[in-house]
């Protein structure tokens, strides 16, 4: 167990925090609108087959997002210097959230009139539905004298005229877009039916340079692109980052002494350890769903099997043992099964074995290869890189049926799931320049959009909804 | 030893002739190739006075046949014209015993990341494997591998991707 101070290895961020402060709910008063039953029409599909064919009627729903008032413009250290300010930056964020996933039809604070901090929980609904507003987000903004912020979020059914949610959040004024990613979340979760994912982070890797001189570091940000901090400074290439649970730590590949090997980046402290030393190769580290494990890959010989250790360091245990090439690894959601990627017929291909390495057997068989599995979050589906020709993400269920392409690019590769489920984030590379970028994808097939990064970007890698 | 070695280098045709998969060339040992020709020991000559500093880098690259060997798509196994090329690189080792070497296993960008770097660690053990069987101890090679972050070739087509699928002899000063 190694460590090393944050200064020698040259990275740029130490200390951002010990993670994120936690949004702490708070209680919001009622609005004077009828409250609405407690569940929407969205049924529990308890899968996707019946949802992702079709689009839900929820999509075409028209949402009013005004400005977030507050009742008493005073200063603050979040973005906009006051609360009236950032109210509006609130809305936009919320805005933001639902637009840039393709959910709804939203319209924004920067296109709609203010709203008065009274009218927040007394909504004026015959002027929304003179605007042909179906849902309506109102929410509010005050700060505490000790500058944290509480953030109220209302969500109402204009045609009914009532109540459908409310949620309200205590977060510092550094964490002020966590509290509209929760107010979008709450938004998106109540007229969808699904579980809530913008308020998360995504660890990748920031890329410049010629193709053949690629500079490669860890960087981090919000799911919408925000917050975005690089870890490393590039110095050593750095590859396949891999959030823990918890946000705490990121599990990654590192050149750094000349020879690729898995560190575990403590965010807190700024410092590194090496998991395992050894004289061999380890790469393709992937966290447990507790966070208690890694499994990584190691070479010896030139063979390359997969192993787990505890993330803190231990006696690695091999959980694959044939020739050939056995690498990455993604656990199902209950820890109970992990699915990988082995050579061993001949081609990559995807298997599926018990956590304890047992009862391995092969799931893909479409032709080509099949390489980077990763587990839902949910657990119906296994989104993986086809090589069939080009590179294309696909998804397939675990037993290996149902396979669908989400993609069709040159080459498109390296699949993350957002928190529900419901989108794939994965990296193009265009022919040729060798030009990186992350891209997102509706497990619809629908909806593909790059994200905005501030450089090239590769290996991303989507973590759980924050708490 | 340096006589079986120095041998090799000439053996190249026939070896080409039967060209053998990765795995019998593991296995093949100096032991078992045809005895050397009676002139084999003047073939080769020392490095010229004027060239680069014997045992450095720059005269491995000018004694070698090549620092470099390439593989097919997806492939690890050392075909015949790598193994002349590796041979001429045993040759090399055997005249510099105090010599170290790192071999680099390279993949083209058509594969995944985790996979070429696995992959590239394969090929570099490959050659590794070959250069152990002509005599070089094992304890005097080590190998990286970089995966698909290292390419030679910048396109995206076949020849460009044939550059990069290689394994690279580089010489520890």
């Amino acid at each position: 167990m190694k460590r090393i101070s944050s200064a020698l290895l040259g990275v740029l961020l130490a200390g951002l925090g010990a993670g994120s402060a936690i949004a702490q709910q708070q209680t919001l008063p009622a609005s004077n609108a009828p409250q609405a039953a407690p569940t929407t029409a969205a049924p529990d599909d308890g899968g996707l087959t019946g949802s992702v064919t079709g689009e839900g009627a929820w999509q075409d729903l028209g949402v009013a997002i005004p400005a977030f008032p507050t009742d008493n413009a005073v200063p603050t250290a979040a973005d906009g210097g006051n609360t009236a300010a950032l109210g509006k930056n609130l809305a936009r964020v919320v805005y933001n959230d639902l637009k840039n996933n393709g959910l709804f039809k939203p319209t924004g604070p920067d296109a709609l009139p203010g709203i008065g901090y009274q009218e927040v929980a007394a909504p004026n609904f015959s002027g929304w539905r003179a605007r042909s507003a179906e849902m309506l987000v109102q929410g509010f903004v005050r700060a505490a004298a000790d500058g944290r912020l509480t953030v109220g979020c209302y969500l109402y059914d204009v045609g009914l005229g009532s109540e459908l949610a409310r949620q309200g959040y205590v977060v510092q004024p550094g964490d002020w877009r966590r509290a509209a990613h929760k107010c979008a979340d709450m938004v998106y979760s109540r007229l969808s039916g699904e579980s809530p994912f913008f308020d998360s982070k995504i660890a990748y890797i920031a890329e410049t340079g010629p193709k053949d001189h690629r500079r490669k570091q860890l960087a981090i940000m919000d799911s919408d692109g925000a917050n975005h901090r690089f870890i490393t400074n590039g110095q050593a290439t750095a590859l396949t980052p891999r959030y823990s649970p918890d946000y705490q730590q990121i599990a990654y590949l590192s050149y750094l002494n000349g020879n690729p090997r898995i560190y575990v980046y403590d965010i807190g402290s700024g410092t590194q350890h090496l998991v395992l030393q050894s004289r061999n190769p380890t790469f393709a580290p992937r966290w447990s769903p507790d966070g208690k494990s890694l499994l990584f890959s190691m070479a010896i010989g030139g063979n390359t099997d997969i192993y787990r250790i505890p993330a803190t360091g231990g006696e690695p245990v091999r959980l694959t043992n044939t020739p050939g090439i056995n690498v990455g690894g993604s656990y199902s959601p209950d820890g109970k099964r992990i699915v990988f990627e082995s050579d061993r017929s001949g081609s990559q291909q995807v298997y599926v074995m018990n956590a304890d390495g047992a009862d391995q057997k092969r799931i893909s068989f479409f032709g080509g290869r099949a390489a980077t599995p990763e587990w839902s979050p949910r657990g119906d589906q296994i989104a993986f890189t086809c090589i069939c020709g080009n590179l294309r993400v696909a998804v397939m269920n675990p037993s290996g049926g149902d396979m669908r392409f989400l993609t069709n690019s040159w080459q498109d590769e390296a699949p993350t799931w957002s928190p529900n489920g419901r989108i794939v984030q994965f990296f193009r590379t265009e022919k040729n320049t060798g030009h990186t970028s992350i891209w997102q994808v509706d497990l619809t097939g629908l909806n593909e959009r790059k994200l905005n990064t501030p450089v090239d970007a590769s290996d991303p890698a989507w973590g759980p909804v924050l708490p | 030893m340096k006589r079986t070695l120095l041998t090799v280098t000439l053996l190249a045709g026939s070896i080409s002739l039967a060209a053998c998969s990765s795995n019998s060339a593991k296995n093949r040992t100096a032991a078992e190739l045809p005895p050397p020709p009676a002139s084999s020991t003047t073939t080769t000559p020392p490095p010229p006075p004027s060239g680069p500093a014997a045992g450095s880098q720059a005269d491995f690259v000018a004694s070698v046949q090549s620092d470099t060997i390439h593989f097919d798509t997806d492939r690890y196994n050392v075909d015949a014209q790598s193994q002349t090329i590796l041979q001429s690189q045993a040759q090399w080792l055997a005249r510099y015993p105090m010599k170290r070497v790192t071999i680099e296993g390279h993949c083209d960008e058509r594969g995944t990341r985790d996979y070429n770097i696995a992959l590239g660690e394969r090929r570099a053990n490959a050659a590794k494997n070959y250069l152990v069987s002509l005599g070089v101890d094992a304890s005097r090679i080590s190998t990286v591998s970089y995966g698909k972050e290292r390419p030679i070739a910048l396109g995206s087509d076949e020849a460009a991707w044939a550059q990069n699928r290689r394994a690279v002899t580089v010489t520890v000063q």
